[in-house]
C-alpha cells in the first residue's frame, strides 16, 4: 500500500513538473469547467481564448517584443474546492495570470484564496482577470486588488436593462422570476429599485425565486405569469433553467418580451430556434450583433471556420487578451503581476475589433466600464449565427458606459 | 378557478411522465430486489436515441425504434453486467448500477457532447388543443396523457390477464417455488429488466422534447423516481401511480401558489423584524412555497418510510 | 478464499494493538513526515492534503457500509455541516482567539457527532433499503437547506475565514502550506488509529455482527437498532473531522460539501478501495484523489475513465482495489508467490499495451468529435498526429484487440499458475 502511494505521487508530481518545464510564454491559466453539465459552455470560452491569443496577440508579435500567450486550460468541473486545487497547480507551474468566468461561487472562492496566497506567497503573486462571473460583490464588499472583471456586472446590465424598458410605454406590468441564489436575488432586487426609480408606473405583478437547477418543468410557472396579466418578463436564468422557463413561457401563449442575460449559445439559441423570436432579448456587453465592422466579421469567419461547432458568445474574452498585452507591454514586465495590475487599473481600451467603443478599466473597483446593449434573438445569417442554427442576436439598443454612474463600496487595499 | 384546472391537468401530465419511469422501476425491484439508479439513465438515452432517428427519420419512428433499442440494451446489462453482480449481493448491485448511471452519462457526453439537443416534438402536433382562461395546453400533451395512460392499461391486462404476467407475479414472491416448476427465472428477469427499462426509454422519446434534452437531464428526475416507488410502496403499480400523481400534484401546486412564510408568521401574530437583512430569521421570513417545492416529495418520503416503511399501497417491507 | 472481511481482523488478541500491529501505524507516521521533503510543490501539498481529507471521510463512510452494513447517500451531511460549523467557529473566534488552529477540528467532529445523533435516531431503525432511502432524502433536505439558509450556509458562495487568525501553535501561524499539511497529517493518523481501535472494541464487532445477521444479535441480546445507531454516531463523528480540515485547507466551504454528488463519490471512492477492509478506503481515496485532479490535467474524458473503471472494479473486482491485492496474502503465507510472478509479467505487457491502447481509441474518437477544424494534429503519449486519418485509429484497435487476445491466450496458464499457488502442499494432481 505503502508502495502504491509513493509510487502514484511520484506519477502525479513528475506530470506536474514535466507540464512545467515548457517554453518562456506568457501563460494565462484557464481554470473554468470541461468536463460536466457547464462543459459546454467552458469549452467554447477556452477555444474562445485559445483563438484571440492566437489572432491578437501571437500573430502580431506577441508581447515584450516577441513573447507569446500561452493559454494552459484546467478543469475546475465548476467546483469551488477544485477550482482552488487547480489554482495551485498553476501556480505551481509558474503562471500569473489566472482567467475564470464560470460561477459567481468559483469566483467568489477564487479571489478569496487569491488575496490569501498574495498575502502569504508575495514571491509568487498572481493576478485574477473574471472574464463572466456578474456578482456584484465581486467589485463591492469583496473587491480586491488582484481581482479586474471584464463583463458588465449584474447591476450594470440591469441598470441598461431599465434604461431601454423605461422607453417602451407598452409595458405596465413586470414579472421578475429567477434561479434561489446570489445572482437570481441581485437580479430581482436591481430589478425592483431601478425599474421604481426609472418607471414608477409599472407594476411588479411577480417577483419570484424558483430552485436552481432542480425544477423539472417549468409550466406551473408560465401559467403564472400568464394569470398575472404581465406585459414583460425579467429573468436571470442560465443554462437549462433559462432554457425551461423561457420554452415553457412561449409555448403558453405569452408575446411580450422576456428580458434575458444569458439565452443564447451553447445549445440554446438552437433550441429556442423559431419559438423565441419576437420574444427574447438579450442584455450583454459586446460590439454590433451581427458585426458589420470587415474586421469583426473577418474574425468571426475565421474563427466558425477554426471551430465549426463553436460561438463567439463571449466578445469580452478578446478584451481580456487584449487589455492583458498592453498592460504588459507598458509595465515591461509579465513576472511582476503588481506592475501590471497598475497598469491595467485605469487603463482606457478602444476596442478596434467588434466596435469603436472606449472603455475603461474603473481604477475604484476594478470593474470594466463600457457599452451595454440589448439584442433580439431573431434569424441571422451563416456564419454570425450561433450553434449553427440560423438564429443568433440582432442588435437592438445601445447604453453607452453603462453603469458608471453606479457607485461602489469597494475599498480598494493596494500593496 | 381556471388557474386550478389547468394545475389539476399540468400535475397529471408530470405524474402520468413520472409513472411511465417508476412502473418499469418497481417492476425490476419487486422481482431483482434491485434499486436500479441507472433507470433514470435510460429515459435519457431514450430521449438522444429519439433524437438521432428523428434527424434521419422524424419523431414516428423514433418513438417506436428508441424504446426497443433502449430495452435490447437494458435486457443486454441485465444479462451480462447485473446478473454477474447478482451473486454477491443487493449492495453490490445496488452499486453497480449507481456505477452504471455515472458511466451512461459520460458515453452520453462522449458521442453528444455536453450542449441541449434541438429535438422537437412533431409539427403535426404542434398546435393548441385548447386553451384556459388565456392558458394553451398543447396537443402534445394531449398526446402524452394517452400514451401514459395506454402504458397503465396494456401493464395492468399483462399482469393480471395473461400467463407471462402470472408467472411474474408469481415469481414476486416465490422465485425458488417458480423455478422448481420449470419457469426459466432468469429468462423472467431478463425480460423485465428489457422492458422496464424499454417503459423508461419511451418516457425519454415523449418528455425529451418538453423537459429538454441534455447531459443532465437523467440526474434532473433521477432520486425523485426511487422517491415515488418508495412512497407508493416498492412492487406495487397501483402504489406507483397514486405516488406519481401526488407527486406531479404537489410540485404544480408548490410551484403554481406564492404561499409566503411571511403571511403565515404575521398570521401567527409575529411581528416581522425591520430591517430584514439584518435579523437572524430572515430567510425564514422570506421563504415561499415555490422555493421548497421540490423538496417536498423527499419530506414526503422521509415520513412514509419513518411512519409506514412499506410505502402507500406496499404489502411488505423493503 | 478466505472472506476480505476477516483478513484483516484476523489475529483475536487480548490486547488492542499488539507490537506488530503497531508497526504499520509507526512505518505511517514515519512517512507522513517524511513526504513533503519529497515532494514539496504547492500542488503536491495540496493534493496530498486532499488526499488526506479523503481518507478520513471514506474510513468514516466504511465506518457505516463496511462495518455496519448500511449504505447512505448521504454522507457528505455529516461532513459539511462539521466543515461548516468550523467555519463559523473559526470566525466567531479570530475577534478574540483562545485555541489555536490544530484545536479545530474537535468542534467539526462534535457537530457531525451531533447531527449524526438526531438523524441517526430515526433513520436507522430500520437497515437495508429503508435507511438508504432515508440518507437519500435526508441528504436532499441539507442540500436544500443550504441554498435556502443563507444566513448560515452562506449561499452559493459558502462562507470562508482566514485560518491564520487563531493563536499561533508553537510559532506556526498555519499560513504555509506546509505547516498544514503537518496538521493534517497528525489529524489523519488520529483519526484513523481511533477509527480503527473502535473497530476493535466489542461495539465494533457487535457491529458486524448486526450486519451480517440482524436477528442473531438481538438473540445474543443486541439491540441491532442501538447498534446501528452508535456506528452511525461515530461515523458521523469522524465526517465532522475530514469537514473541519477541509474547512482549515481549503478555507472555503460551499453547497458542494454537502451535496448529493460528494455523497456519491464518496461512496465511489469507498467502494472502489474495498469495503471489506480497513485499508480499502485509504487505497480508493488515493487512487480517486488522483484520478480526479491528476487525470484531469491531461485528458477531457477523465470521468468516463473512472466511470469504466468503477463499473469493471463491481464487475470483476467487488472487493475492490484492496481485494485484489489481499488474494495475493494466501500464495504469500504459502511460501508460493513466485509460481506467480512469471505469468504475471508475461501478461504485463499486453496489459499495458492493451489500456494504453484502448484509451488511445477512445481520446482518437473524442479529439476527432469535439476538436476544432484545422486542429486535426492530437499528441498522446508524446507521439503527434492527425486524429482525423483513419490509420492511427487502426493501429490502436489493432493493437487493443491483440492485446486482449494475448491476455485470453495467457488466462489459463495464470489460472493454473494461480491455483498451484494457492494449493496447500505438493503439486496439483
Amino acid at each position: 500500500m505503502k508502495s502504491i502511494k509513493k509510487l502514484a505521487l511520484g506519477v502525479a508530481v513528475a506530470g506536474l513538473a514535466a507540464t512545467g518545464a515548457l517554453a518562456e510564454n506568457v501563460k494565462i491559466a484557464f481554470i473554468d469547467p470541461l468536463s460536466g453539465p457547464f462543459a459546454a459552455t467552458g469549452t467554447n470560452g477556452l477555444h474562445q481564448y485559445e483563438f484571440a491569443a492566437e489572432k491578437l496577440v501571437n500573430e502580431k508579435g506577441g508581447v515584450l517584443g516577441g513573447t507569446n500567450f500561452e493559454i494552459v486550460p484546467f478543469d475546475n468541473k465548476i467546483s469551488p474546492k477544485e477550482s482552488l486545487i487547480q489554482l495551485q497547480v498553476a501556480i505551481d507551474q509558474g503562471i500569473r495570470y489566472i482567467v475564470q468566468g464560470n460561477s459567481s461561487g468559483v469566483a467568489n472562492a477564487l479571489t478569496d484564496a487569491i488575496k490569501k496566497h498574495n498575502e502569504r506567497n508575495p514571491d509568487s503573486r498572481v493576478l485574477f482577470l473574471n472574464y463572466s462571473a456578474v456578482d456584484p460583490a465581486l467589485t463591492n464588499e469583496k473587491c480586491n486588488f488582484w481581482h479586474f472583471r471584464f463583463d458588465a456586472n449584474a447591476d450594470i446590465k440591469m441598470d441598461a436593462l431599465t434604461d431601454v424598458i423605461a422607453q417602451n410605454p407598452d409595458i405596465k406590468k413586470m414579472y421578475i422570476i429567477g434561479q434561489d441564489y446570489s445572482f437570481g436575488k441581485a437580479v430581482a432586487s436591481a430589478a425592483v429599485s431601478m425599474l421604481g426609480a426609472k418607471r414608477p408606473d409599472i407594476e411588479i405583478v411577480g417577483n419570484e425565486l424558483h430552485p436552481i437547477g432542480k425544477v423539472k418543468d417549468f409550466t406551473p410557472y408560465a401559467r403564472k405569469i400568464t394569470a398575472s396579466g404581465a406585459d414583460a418578463v425579467i429573468t436571470g436564468n442560465w443554462g437549462s433553467d433559462m432554457l425551461g422557463l423561457g420554452k415553457a413561457i412561449i409555448d403558453n401563449g405569452f408575446e411580450g418580451p422576456i428580458y434575458t442575460y444569458y439565452a443564447a449559445a451553447d445549445g440554446i439559441t438552437a433550441a429556442f430556434g423559431e419559438a423565441g423570436v419576437g420574444t427574447l432579448k438579450l442584455v450583454a456587453e459586446g460590439g454590433d450583433a451581427p458585426p458589420e465592422k470587415p474586421e469583426a466579421q473577418e474574425y468571426q469567419k475565421a474563427f466558425k471556420a477554426k471551430y465549426p461547432d463553436g460561438n463567439i458568445s463571449q466578445s469580452r474574452i478578446t478584451n481580456v487578451i487584449q487589455m492583458l498585452a498592453m498592460a504588459i507591454d507598458e509595465a515591461g514586465t509579465a513576472t511582476d503581476v503588481v506592475a501590471v495590475a497598475n497598469a491595467l487599473e485605469g487603463m482606457t481600451f478602444n476596442d478596434s475589433l467588434w466596435s469603436n467603443n472606449p472603455m475603461t478599466m474603473r481604477a475604484s473597483d476594478h470593474q470594466l466600464i463600457q457599452d451595454v446593449h440589448i439584442y433580439a434573438h431573431t434569424q441571422v445569417e451563416a456564419p454570425f449565427d450561433m450553434d449553427n442554427s440560423g438564429f443568433g442576436l440582432k442588435y437592438e439598443n445601445s447604453i453607452a458606459a453603462a453603469g458608471e454612474a453606479l457607485p461602489t463600496s469597494c475599498e480598494m487595499e493596494r500593496p | 378557478m381556471s388557474l386550478f384546472i389547468v394545475n389539476i391537468l399540468d400535475g397529471f401530465v408530470t405524474g402520468l411522465l413520472l409513472f411511465m419511469l417508476c412502473s418499469g422501476l418497481t417492476l425490476i425491484f419487486s422481482m431483482m430486489g434491485v434499486l436500479n439508479f441507472a433507470h433514470a439513465s435510460f429515459y435519457m438515452l431514450g430521449a438522444y436515441f429519439a433524437y438521432q432517428i428523428s434527424l434521419l427519420t422524424g419523431f414516428w419512428v423514433g418513438l417506436i425504434v428508441a424504446p426497443v433499442i433502449v430495452g435490447v440494451i437494458g435486457a443486454f446489462i441485465e444479462r451480462y453486467g447485473l446478473r454477474r453482480v447478482h451473486k454477491y449481493g443487493h449492495v453490490p448491485e445496488l452499486i453497480f448500477t449507481f456505477g452504471l448511471a455515472l458511466l451512461i452519462e459520460e458515453i452520453v457526453q462522449f458521442f453528444w457532447g455536453k450542449s441541449q439537443m434541438a429535438y422537437e416534438a412533431p409539427e403535426i402536433l404542434d398546435f393548441a388543443a385548447f386553451s384556459i382562461a388565456g392558458n394553451t395546453f398543447p396537443a402534445y400533451k394531449v398526446f402524452m396523457i394517452f400514451v401514459a395512460l395506454g402504458i397503465f392499461l396494456v401493464l395492468l391486462y399483462i399482469l393480471t390477464k395473461t400467463r407471462v404476467g402470472m408467472t411474474i407475479q408469481a415469481a414476486l414472491s416465490y422465485p425458488e417455488t417458480v423455478q422448481n416448476l420449470g419457469h426459466n427465472v432468469p429468462l423472467v428477469f431478463m425480460g423485465v429488466f428489457g422492458v422496464g427499462t424499454a417503459m423508461a426509454g419511451l418516457a425519454g422519446v415523449i418528455a425529451g422534447p418538453v423537459l429538454g434534452t441534455f447531459p443532465g437531464m437523467a440526474v434532473l428526475l433521477g432520486s425523485i423516481v426511487f422517491v415515488t416507488i418508495v412512497i407508493g410502496g416498492l412492487g406495487s403499480l397501483w402504489g406507483a401511480l397514486a405516488a406519481s400523481l401526488i407527486i406531479g400534484w404537489l410540485q404544480t401546486f408548490a410551484a403554481s401558489y406564492n404561499v409566503r412564510m411571511e403571511d403565515i408568521l404575521t398570521g401567527l401574530g409575529f411581528t416581522k423584524p425591520e430591517p430584514i437583512w439584518d435579523s437572524a430569521w430572515q430567510d425564514l421570513w422570506t421563504l415561499t412555497l415555490p422555493q421548497i417545492g421540490p423538496i417536498l416529495p423527499y419530506l414526503l418520503m422521509i415520513i412514509v418510510l419513518v411512519v409506514r416503511p412499506q410505502g402507500l399501497f406496499g404489502k411488505r417491507e423493503t | 478464499m478466505s472472506t476480505p472481511s476477516s483478513t484483516p481482523l484476523k489475529a483475536g488478541t487480548q490486547r488492542l494493538i499488539p507490537l506488530n500491529h503497531a508497526l504499520p501505524w509507526i512505518i505511517a507516521a514515519v512517512f507522513l513526515l517524511i513526504l513533503p521533503y519529497i515532494f514539496d510543490s504547492r500542488s503536491a501539498l495540496t493534493i496530498m492534503n486532499q488526499m488526506a481529507i479523503t481518507i478520513v471521510f471514506a474510513l468514516s463512510y466504511n465506518m457505516l457500509l463496511g462495518q455496519g452494513g448500511m449504505l447512505s447517500f448521504g454522507h457528505a451531511v455529516y461532513m459539511g455541516l462539521g466543515g461548516f460549523f468550523s467555519m463559523h467557529v473559526l470566525n466567531w473566534m479570530s475577534d478574540d482567539p483562545w485555541i489555536s488552529l490544530p484545536f479545530l477540528p474537535i468542534f467539526g467532529g462534535l457537530f457531525g457527532l451531533m447531527f449524526a445523533i438526531m438523524i441517526g435516531a430515526f433513520s436507522t431503525r430500520r437497515a437495508g433499503t429503508v435507511f438508504a432511502m432515508i440518507s437519500l432524502g435526508v441528504g436532499e433536505l441539507v442540500a436544500a437547506m443550504s441554498v435556502i439558509i443563507v444566513i448560515f450556509f452562506g449561499g452559493e458562495e459558502g462562507v470562508s475565514g482566514d485560518r491564520t487568525e487563531l493563536l499561533d501553535f508553537f510559532g506556526m501561524s498555519f499560513g504555509p502550506q506546509r505547516q498544514v499539511y503537518y496538521l493534517t497529517a497528525v489529524w489523519l493518523l488520529i483519526a484513523a488509529l481511533g477509527m480503527y481501535l473502535y473497530s476493535r472494541t466489542p461495539i465494533g464487532r457487535i457491529a458486524n455482527a448486526v450486519r451480517d445477521n440482524e436477528e442473531r444479535a438481538e438473540f445474543l441480546g443486541y439491540s441491532q437498532r442501538h447498534v446501528r445507531w452508535i456506528s452511525f454516531c461515530a461515523s458521523g463523528f469522524f465526517a465532522g473531522i475530514a469537514g473541519a480540515l477541509f474547512a482549515i485547507n481549503f478555507e472555503i466551504l460551499t453547497e458542494e460539501n454537502l451535496n448529493l454528488a460528494t455523497s456519491g463519490s464518496i461512496l465511489l471512492v469507498t467502494f472502489l478501495g474495498g469495503v471489506g477492509f480497513f485499508v480499502g478506503p485509504i487505497i480508493g481515496a488515493i487512487v480517486f484523489t488522483l484520478l480526479q485532479t491528476v487525470l484531469s490535467l491531461y485528458t477531457e474524458i477523465w470521468a468516463l475513465y473512472l466511470g469504466i473503471l468503477f463499473v469493471s472494479t463491481v464487475m470483476f473486482f467487488p472487493f475492490g482495489l484492496t481485494g485484489l491485492l489481499a488474494i495475493h496474502i494466501q500464495p504469500w503465507k504459502l511460501g508460493k508467490i513466485s509460481h506467480l510472478v512469471v505469468p504475471y509479467a508475461k501478461m504485463f505487457i499486453p496489459a499495458v499495451v492493451g489500456v494504453l491502447s484502448a484509451a488511445a481509441v477512445l481520446e482518437i474518437l473524442f479529439h476527432a468529435r469535439h476538436a476544432g477544424l484545422g486542429e486535426e494534429e492530437m499528441n498522446l503519449y508524446g507521439i503527434t498526429f492527425d486524429s482525423h486519418a483513419a490509420m492511427p485509429l487502426i493501429i490502436a484497435i489493432v493493437l487493443a484487440v491483440a492485446s486482449f487476445f494475448a491476455l485470453v491466450k495467457l488466462a489459463p496458464g495464470l489460472k493454473a499458475a494461480w491455483d498451484e499457488a494457492t494449493h496447500m502442499g505438493g503439486a496439483k494432481q
